[in-house]
Formats: structure tokens, C-alpha cells, sequence
């Protein structure tokens, strides 16, 4: 069994009398990819934020990298990191200002050579003088992960990453985000309403209805538990289920 | 405290105003119309010889003073405003920056505006009417640390606010300061003022600023009660502002709001 890096112990969030996230408990070790699933409102960006300490937890504990959230969430931040595609970044600072902006509040040293190896990495290095608000949508977000890269974080929370790329470079995003995790075993938590990639990309799924986990495996193990041929199909008769209920 | 991390931050700010015309223009076109409207009203009274000494100069270092209050909120509040417009709170908020850095951020950017803003006003109005604010000499800097600490204090509130409540709360950010100019004794003394209004007057830092300037110009002499007076309050409202942010931080958290405020 690998090293331990996040620990989730019976985690709750309401908001009022809504119950957003439910006792829920579970732990990812070091260099694994796990995918968070579910339908709208099933709790998933609500939990990577508990996990970010951008949402203050009704009860549970949150242990990141060995060190209690709630006790120094600095110490965690400056080596974790994050990028969504529903967050921007300054549009009317360049590229490589937005860049190196961040890299100094991560704290990294001589950080002009990093910002050039990210940026090519993301084949965006041409556009490094050009300002954020020219850039297309697929570019933006390659720049807004390059930026959550900044700090070769240990950990990466990836909320709908490739949201917004053409199929070409969301498989590159995808690949590359793979290597990371092989070369400097970076645990990453994901996001995704693309069932094909979340089947391809996870090594663990967890399932989130309601706020609670409703199934936790590999890909297979949760096809093969819901009698299914694919992801897709899982999520589908998850939602239907919810709607039948309802009905 | 990283004073690195508050430099990046600084240094946010400065890359978006040495190429946005606009914001540069924000920060001098106010003082300038403010000094041409009523630096000429105030000539034109003074042909009139309404029998009140000094009145330009009186009027002129009220607007100046005036603007440096303003300049020294809306630093920390329009600054704060550019990270929700630019969906860009939510990358500050999961940086290692702490809070404390990113006030201490927002304060500096305010001393700058405020600094730009205020030598620009002195200079449009020796241009303009030969009135020199230095006549007010050595006070000039216990003034204006006043008039910035107190801007401080108004900014923190207003950015809490929309911290709190949003986009919708954004008028305070311009609105705030003009709430309490009626009371601050900016172009009257706190005499004028109705009785029961007066004690209000009294609680503003800032009417002890406007006072002192106006017998700094009369008489020459210094008001070094008026102006302990006005710290010793600034000092109580800045604390009580830092609180409300810390407190509006948690509520936000609690609420789950960060997430609104970073991509509404």
C-alpha cells in the first residue's frame, strides 16, 4: 500500500438544512489519479473545495500531505494546486506576467526557466507576450494549467480541466497529466462529465450522489458492480434512478 | 507574513495599470474635474467678496484632502473589485497567500493611488489657482497619514461587503466615502452642522483632518490634539475594519460564497 497523501474522515458540509456533503470518509494515496463522478449537485465541487479549505467543514477531520487542514492550510497549499475551467486568470496581464505573478506567491526560485518549460509544454510558449484576454478558450485553460504546475505541486485538483479543449489537445492535456503523475508520482484529483475520459484517466473512481459516495473502485470494478458496459451507462442509470425516485 | 508573496501581488496591479489607459486616466480624472468645477465656482464666489478669508485656499485644500481620502479607499476596494472582475479570487485563495498578505498588498496599492492622486490634485491647483498645499507645511504628513488610514478603514469595510454579498454590493466601493462626506467637516466646520448631528462629526476621523487644515491655513498653528484625536479613532476603526473582513472571510467560508465570488 502507497503513502497515504489525503485522509477524509467522516466529512460533512451543510448549508443551512441541506445536506451538501454526508459523513463521508476516504483516503488517496501518493501518485494516483482518482476521479470524482456524479451528477450536478452530487457534491463534487463542493468536496474539492472542503479538500482546498475554500468551504469551512461542518464536522469530519481532512488530513493533506500528514498536516490538519484546519490546523496550517498554508503549509498544504504551497504544495498542492489547482486549476478549473470556470476560473480565469488576469486578462489583461500576459502570460508570462500571469506566470510569474503566481510563481512568486508559490514561493518558486528563479522561476523564468520553470514558466518557459511549462509554457512549452502546453505549446503555448509563442504567446507568452501576448495578453490572457487574446486567447482562446482551449488556451486559457492550458495557461491556467501550466499555472497549477508552477510548483510541481504533490498534489493537483483538476476541476473539468479539458472542458473547454478540442478533442486533440484535451487528449495531449490528458497524456501529459499521466507522465506527470508517472515521473514525480503527483496525486491528482479529478473532475469530469466526460465518462470516456474519466474511464481512461482514473485508477479510482469515486461515485458521489446527494453528497455521498455511492460506489468507490477502479473503473471496471464499478462497471461491473452496476451490471453496465461503460461508465457512461453507470452514470445514466445513477441520474434515472434519482429521476424515477423523484417521479 | 512573505513580503514576496505581497510584491507579487503589488506587482499584479502595477503590470495592469502600465498598459490600461483607462484605469490610469480613473485615477486623475476625478481630481481634475473636481478642480476645475469647483476651483472656478469658488474664484467666482470670490468676486463677490462673501467676507470669508482665505476661502479659496480653504476650498482647495478640502478638495485635495478630500481626494486622498478617496484615492486611499478606492485603492483597496476597486483593487479588490479587479480580482472578482477578472474571476481571479479563487487562484489568490488557494495560493499560499494569506489573508493578512493580501491586505497588506491592497494597503501599499492604495499609499501608491493615493500618492499619484494627490500630487496630481497639487499640481493641477498651483497651475490652476496658485494655491500651494505645502503652505499647510510639516501637519501636511500627520494629515495625510490620517486621511489614509481612515480611506484604509472605509476600503476594508466596502471590499468585506462584497466579499459578503457580491457583485450587488459593488456601489460601495465608489458610494462608501460619500456617505460620510456630509459629516466629515470637508468643506464646513463641524459648527455648522446641527446640534445633534454634530457628535456624529466628532467620530469621524476625518472632520478632525479638515478642521485642523483649515487653522493650519489661518493661523499657522498646528492642532496637535485635533490630529491625536484623529489617530487615536483611526486607529480603533482600522482594527474594527480588519475584524470584519476576518469575519466576513469566515462567513464566506462557511457559506461556500468564495466559488460565487470567484466566477460570478
Amino acid at each position: 500500500m502507497g503513502l497515504r497523501v489525503i485522509e477524509v474522515n467522516h466529512l460533512t458540509k451543510l448549508f443551512g438544512n441541506a445536506v451538501a456533503v454526508n459523513d463521508i470518509s476516504f483516503s488517496v494515496e501518493e501518485g494516483e489519479i482518482l476521479g470524482f463522478l456524479g451528477p450536478n449537485g452530487a457534491g463534487k465541487t463542493t468536496l474539492i473545495q472542503l479538500l482546498l479549505g475554500l468551504i469551512t467543514a461542518t464536522a469530519g477531520e481532512i488530513k493533506i500531505l500528514g498536516i490538519d487542514l484546519i490546523k496550517d492550510r498554508e503549509a498544504i497549499l504551497s504544495q498542492v494546486n489547482f486549476s478549473s475551467s470556470y476560473v480565469s486568470m488576469p486578462t489583461s496581464l500576459t502570460l508570462w506576467e500571469n506566470l510569474s505573478v503566481f510563481a512568486k506567491l508559490y514561493g518558486i526560485k528563479n522561476h523564468e526557466g520553470k514558466i518557459d518549460s511549462l509554457l512549452t509544454l502546453f505549446e503555448i510558449n509563442h504567446l507568452k507576450d501576448s495578453l490572457t484576454r487574446n486567447l482562446s478558450s482551449g488556451q486559457q485553460t492550458r495557461l491556467s494549467l501550466a499555472k497549477a504546475l508552477l510548483n510541481s505541486p504533490k498534489i493537483l485538483f483538476l476541476d473539468e480541466p479539458t472542458a473547454s479543449l478540442d478533442p486533440d489537445i484535451a487528449d495531449k492535456t490528458r497524456t501529459l497529466l499521466k507522465s506527470i503523475r508517472n515521473k514525480s508520482r503527483t496525486t491528482i484529483l479529478y473532475t469530469s462529465h466526460n465518462m470516456k475520459e474519466m474511464q481512461e484517466i482514473s485508477d479510482r473512481i469515486v461515485f458521489l450522489d446527494q453528497g455521498e459516495i455511492i460506489a468507490c473502485g477502479t473503473p471496471n470494478e464499478i462497471i461491473q458492480n452496476f451490471e453496465e458496459e461503460n461508465l457512461e451507462d453507470v452514470f445514466l442509470k445513477i441520474a434515472r434512478r434519482k429521476v424515477e425516485n423523484i417521479e | 507574513m512573505s513580503l514576496v508573496r505581497i510584491i507579487a501581488l503589488i506587482q499584479r496591479h502595477l503590470y495592469l495599470y502600465q498598459r490600461s489607459l483607462p484605469r490610469i486616466m480613473e485615477i486623475f480624472f476625478w481630481p481634475l474635474m473636481d478642480l476645475l468645477v469647483w476651483g472656478f465656482i469658488t474664484v467666482y464666489f470670490q468676486r463677490f467678496n462673501i467676507g470669508l478669508p482665505r476661502f479659496v485656499s480653504f476650498f482647495l485644500g478640502a478638495l485635495i484632502f478630500w481626494d486622498i481620502l478617496y484615492r486611499a479607499q478606492q485603492g483597496i476596494s476597486i483593487s479588490f473589485l479587479e480580482e472578482v472582475w477578472s474571476k481571479n479570487l479563487l487562484n489568490l485563495f488557494v495560493s499560499p497567500m494569506r489573508p493578512c498578505e493580501f491586505l497588506a498588498a491592497l494597503m501599499t496599492i492604495s499609499v501608491g493611488k493615493m500618492l499619484t492622486a494627490g500630487a496630481a490634485s497639487a499640481l493641477l491647483a498651483w497651475i490652476f489657482y496658485s494655491f500651494n498645499i505645502f503652505l499647510v507645511g510639516i501637519s501636511l504628513i500627520p494629515f495625510v497619514f490620517n486621511l489614509l488610514v481612515m480611506g484604509w478603514a472605509i476600503g476594508i469595510i466596502s471590499m468585506s461587503a462584497i466579499l459578503r454579498y457580491g457583485q450587488e454590493a459593488e456601489v460601495l466601493a465608489w458610494g462608501l466615502g460619500f456617505l460620510i462626506q456630509p459629516f466629515a467637516a470637508v468643506f464646513y466646520p463641524v459648527s455648522i452642522l446641527p446640534i445633534f448631528v454634530q457628535p456624529i462629526a466628532r467620530m469621524i476621523p476625518a472632520s478632525y483632518v479638515f478642521e485642523g487644515m483649515r487653522a493650519v491655513l489661518e493661523t499657522g498653528a498646528i492642532p496637535y490634539e485635533s490630529l491625536m484625536k484623529a489617530a487615536f479613532l483611526n486607529g480603533i476603526y482600522l482594527a474594527l475594519a480588519i475584524r470584519f473582513f476576518y469575519y466576513n472571510l469566515r462567513i464566506v467560508k462557511e457559506k461556500g460564497l468564495l466559488l460565487h465570488r470567484g466566477t460570478e
